[in-house]
């Protein structure tokens, strides 16, 4: 049995999310320089204005987008771990409130009925998974609502199958057209039940941009998905062009014999996710 | 690239094309959701506005806190579809134009046009750039909204790109 403190989760959360506020995942920026080569006019001026933007964020210490999230934890705790000291929960939302009080991240949490801002950010959406080992995982995914307001959960039937997962995929980034910051990174969850889908898409979303399902047949979901919503042309900002997606990942799980649960949850073009392994 | 301040003069307004980018600079206000609600409240009652809405141009933006040393912190763009259903009495009352982010609804087009007002998109994600230019930044109304507030900005050189003209012509696909 290895003991962690979670003192020690707390100051690695404080790490991850200051670091997250501050620059876009390699994969994100590469994926964002390739779109600028390839488009002009408008979409171009907003893609060159977003690479320099990162830029800017770096040597300014500021946060690169205003929206610095709700802070997604993602906890992978090793069956071997037993934590001790202040309560997980706890700890995690110590992480997060310190790293949002020293960065000057805003802090954009607020009661859904009086919208009174809990002013330090927390609580974190914490998510904790139970694994093999004795090692903690620790993602953090700072994430924007422009972007997950344009997120949708479809109930399909088997019927549909495949074709209508793609037309779920596709039909969710055409609705949110230019609302969501494109170009758009879009985590897809197939399977599993009304929440665990749900959790699925979200979870893809911490994969790089690019990356690619290792199921050959989720693989070409993801293909022909992306190639269908660039030709939608929406293009950066909605500006236009030639990038709307920078990427789709999707997520799979064994569902019920009855249903095809879809979940489809948009990242906007400022892809911040950091890990780290104790 | 063009480079304009505030107030535009009917003529600025009526030479900008969709599609555009310009370097605006002069006095914005900040206002997201909860303003809105807040200002319509005040509307409502028949109560002074706590700043000019008058020739007045609205950003979408709740800022972060500013760093030590700096006017303003991060402030790029928020969506401004969420303020659809607040624009058009907002020009009709006088509003210079707004600054935001994505498309508007046809009856927010509508009310540029009738009013000869222009609504720029700032560059969703760019928080760090136009944060960095606000020279001057000041809480004028509701500051229990925190970064809700309604700020009263001094921006330099933001990189916009004409969104709707006052023509009704829009950057965006339909």
């Amino acid at each position: 049995m290895r003991e962690i403190d979670t003192k020690e989760i707390s100051d690695c959360v404080y790490r991850l999310a200051a670091r997250a506020g501050l620059a876009l995942t390699p994969s994100c920026r590469a994926a964002l320089s390739r779109a600028e080569a390839q488009e002009t006019g408008a979409a171009k001026f907003a893609l060159s204005t977003l690479l320099e933007n990162e830029r800017v964020a770096q040597s300014e210490n500021m946060p690169v987008c205003q929206d610095t999230g709700m802070c997604v934890i993602l906890l992978e705790i090793g069956q071997d771990v037993r934590l001790t000291g202040a309560p997980l929960a706890e700890a995690v939302n110590d992480g997060v409130r310190r790293a949002y009080r020293d960065g000057n991240f805003r802090k954009s949490i607020c009661d859904p009925l009086t919208r009174v801002n809990t002013a330090d950010n927390t609580p974190a959406h914490l998510h904790t998974e139970i694994t093999e080992g004795d090692r903690v995982r620790v993602a953090c995914l700072p994430k924007g609502f422009g972007s997950e307001n344009m997120s949708k959960l479809y109930m399909l039937t088997p019927a549909q199958g495949r074709a209508g997962i793609v037309e779920a995929i596709v039909n969710t980034v055409r609705e949110a057209g230019s609302r969501p910051c494109p170009p758009v990174y879009v985590g897809v969850g197939i399977g599993g039940c009304f929440d665990s889908c749900a959790f699925l898409a979200k979870k893809a979303l911490t994969r790089e941009v690019g990356s690619v399902n290792p199921r050959e047949d989720v693989a070409s979901i993801e293909k022909e998905a992306l190639e269908k919503i660039n030709a939608l042309a929406i293009g950066a900002q909605g500006f236009g062009g030639k990038v709307t997606a920078i990427g789709v990942s999707c997520e799979i799980a064994p569902t019920h014999i009855a249903g095809l649960p879809v979940a489809v949850n948009i990242q906007c073009h400022c892809v911040r996710c950091e890990k780290e392994e104790l | 690239m063009k480079r304009l301040t505030l107030p535009l003069s009917d003529e600025q307004l009526a030479e900008l094309n969709a599609g555009d980018s310009v370097l605006l600079s002069g006095v914005v206000y900040t206002a997201r959701d909860c303003a809105h609600k807040r200002i319509f409240e005040y509307l409502d009652e028949g109560k002074a506005l706590p700043f000019p809405l008058e020739g007045s141009v609205i950003y979408y933006a709740g800022p972060c806190p500013a760093p030590e040393g700096k006017a303003c912190g991060s402030c790029g763009p928020t969506t401004s579809a969420r303020m659809n259903s607040f624009a058009p009495r907002l020009l009709d009352l006088g509003l210079g134009g707004m600054i935001g982010k994505g498309e508007m609804s046809d009856e927010v087009v509508a009310a540029l046009v009738r009013n000869g007002k222009v609504y720029f998109a700032a560059i969703g994600g760019a928080g760090a750039i136009y944060g960095n230019a606000i020279k001057k930044s000041e809480c004028v109304a509701f500051p229990d909204l925190l970064s809700e507030a309604v700020h009263r900005l001094e921006i330099e050189d933001y990189p916009l790109v004409v969104a709707v003209d006052s023509r009704g012509n829009s950057v965006y696909q339909k």
